[in-house]
């Protein structure tokens, strides 16, 4: 299938701040693709350039065929948005929020009911339609938003942190809303996010945005296999002579010593840890403990940028950035 | 554009008539000055034409709910800039101007209501009961101007306004001057020189002016001029709001 969304040198700058800094990448039809970043990196102001809410600063890009700066029209009747904050009207139920938006898109008034009553069905909200939405949890909100979204049929729905600040549970639950609706509407989905399991769960593919800049784009299993396969630790009272010896091994990548353990890099581990024992074995070494690990999204970052998302997030010089981009909204 | 305008005016309307309690409230405040200081100052009053200053105040009285409502109501667009609710219109695919014009519209709409039941009461509570349909017509006609105007005047500030932290200066510098300097509550004719000047080119004066002549047949401003510098109010800052909305950052 072809690419849907297509980005050419696009760039940002506020005054001072480059928010996005010469980006060129394309999404696939039907994708879901995951823009991961700490807050600041630069996602939201990505994704508003390419809503139409923000004009580029240089470059160009086009969603489903369409110049976001030239055709502007078009490109909003293809996509739904799903903003960080929540835009719903809290003194309207929740069907007269669906029908505002199906007003607002031309959505044929025959087919706006029919379709009303699908949506929320398939968000499990048909049974609070009446409901004002000031009454609305926090996922319940989330869930209109996505569903509203749909109700004109965009080929791409765009999601802002759509589990930003929801508990475990109800994340698990828009997952797989967003799961369902890729397949059963076929629509590419493009999200942002700062939390790794997200992005670990629900993107075909990743782009790792830090300072403006892709630093990596690929699916989450390549991205993971870049960084040197799989981590071994083992646990045992005789790391230096066993470090010596498997220091004369190839596969072995790389090694850290830790108080009572050794973490070793190894590709495809499985493969390697009956010969690691085997060769401890023959040389007297005892091993208390053994665990293989795959590398997270969380190393994928760390390997990326040199830091933790965490890390990022309480730079000084993010904060600005993130209360910078707060301004403008 | 049409869709877009009745769909933000539906908007208006919806939540207008579930907010019972903002209705009764901004009901209430009209009638105590009506019954308070229409009455309180009624003997000591005297008035060219009706005689009565309760009956003088009554067009006053239903202007100033008009004008109130409608400034709230073009106001209102900063509270859909806190909630949000601002970038769900801002990203459809309908223009900046019929937005606005829907908001204008339905902002309106809602003062005329509220207007209209507040003369309907005034009107009772004044005895205010010799009146012609031609007349009742007319006061519509600048009820209506007062409404359109003010609302996009509202949309105007809003448009400029971060939060509702300025919403106390507007009521106070803004608001308040806009009524008492506009032949409201006294007559204009034998005002001092300087509130008279002011007067003058306070555009609800001829708001007032015009309601009134429409409500007892009399007035110190020529209707016709009252209508015509109206209309040209009406229509420049439904373009300043205009203008001023489209630049707003969703």
């Amino acid at each position: 299938m072809g690419n849907i969304i297509e980005i050419k040198n696009l760039t940002k700058r506020f005054d001072k701040v480059l928010a996005v800094d010469n980006i060129s990448f394309s999404v696939k039809q039907g994708e879901i693709f995951g823009f991961l970043g700490p807050n600041g990196a630069g996602k939201t102001t990505t994704l508003s350039m390419l809503a139409t809410l923000l004009s580029p600063t240089k470059g160009k890009a086009s969603v489903n065929g369409f110049d976001i700066e030239k055709q502007r029209d078009n490109v909003r009747h293809s996509i739904g948005m799903v903003f960080q904050d929540p835009t719903l009207d809290e003194e309207l139920t929740a069907y007269e929020n669906m029908d505002f938006h199906g007003r607002l898109y031309n959505v044929p008034k025959n087919e706006r009911k029919k379709k009303i009553i699908e949506l929320l069905q398939l968000v499990e909200l048909d049974k609070k339609k009446n409901d004002l939405v000031k009454t609305f949890s926090g996922g319940m909100r989330r869930r209109l938003e996505i569903a509203r979204g749909l109700l004109h049929e965009p080929k791409v729905l765009f999601l802002d942190e759509p589990t930003l600040g929801l508990d475990p549970q109800t994340r698990n639950k828009i997952w797989a809303h967003i799961k369902v609706l890729n397949k059963e509407k076929n629509v590419t989905i493009i999200l942002t996010t700062h939390y790794m399991d997200e992005a670990d769960k629900l993107c075909d593919r990743i782009a790792i945005i830090d300072n403006g800049k892709i630093v990596a784009i690929n699916t989450s299993a390549n991205l993971k296999n870049k960084i040197g396969g799989d981590i071994i630790t083992i646990g045992t009272n005789e790391r230096e002579k066993l470090l010596n010896i498997l220091k004369k091994y190839k596969f072995c990548k790389s090694f850290k010593e830790h108080n009572s353990s050794l973490t070793i890099n190894v590709e495809h581990a499985e493969t390697r840890v009956a010969e690691i024992v085997k060769l401890a074995d023959r040389n007297k070494i005892t091993i208390h403990t053994l665990a293989i690990n795959k590398p997270t999204l969380e190393d994928v970052f760390l390997y990326y940028t040199g830091k933790t998302i965490r890390e990022e997030e309480a730079t000084p010089e993010d904060n600005f950035k993130f209360r910078v981009r707060r301004m403008r909204r | 554009m049409t869709g877009a305008i009745y769909t933000l005016w539906l908007r208006s309307i919806k939540r207008f008539i579930r907010s019972k309690s903002r209705i009764i409230g901004s009901l209430a405040q009209p009638l105590f000055f009506l019954i308070i200081l229409g009455f309180g100052l009624n003997s000591v009053m005297s008035l060219p034409g009706t005689g009565s200053y309760v009956k003088f105040m009554v067009p006053g009285i239903v202007s100033m709910t008009v004008m109130f409502s409608s400034i709230f109501s073009g106001i209102q667009i900063i509270w859909d800039k806190q909630f949000g609710f601002l970038k769900e219109t801002l990203i459809a695919p309908v223009s900046r101007t019929s937005i606005m014009f829907g908001q204008t519209i339905g902002g309106a709409t809602t003062a005329l209501i509220q207007g209209t039941l507040t003369l309907i009461l005034a009107m009772f509570v004044a005895g205010l009961t010799s009146f012609s349909l031609y007349g009742f017509l007319i006061a519509f006609v600048f009820m209506i101007l007062i409404g359109l105007s003010f609302t996009a005047l509202g949309i105007a500030i809003a448009s400029k306004m971060e939060d509702m932290h300025g919403f106390q200066l507007i009521m106070n510098f803004l608001m308040f001057p806009l009524f008492f300097l506009s032949g409201a509550l006294f007559p204009l004719s034998n005002a001092p020189i300087i509130l008279k000047t002011i007067a003058h080119f306070n555009p609800l004066s001829y708001g007032v002016e015009g309601v009134r002549y429409g409500l007892l047949g009399t007035s110190e401003i020529n209707p016709l001029l009252s209508f015509i510098v109206l209309v040209g109010f009406t229509v420049f800052i439904v373009i300043l709001g205009g203008y001023f909305f489209k630049k707003v950052n969703a």
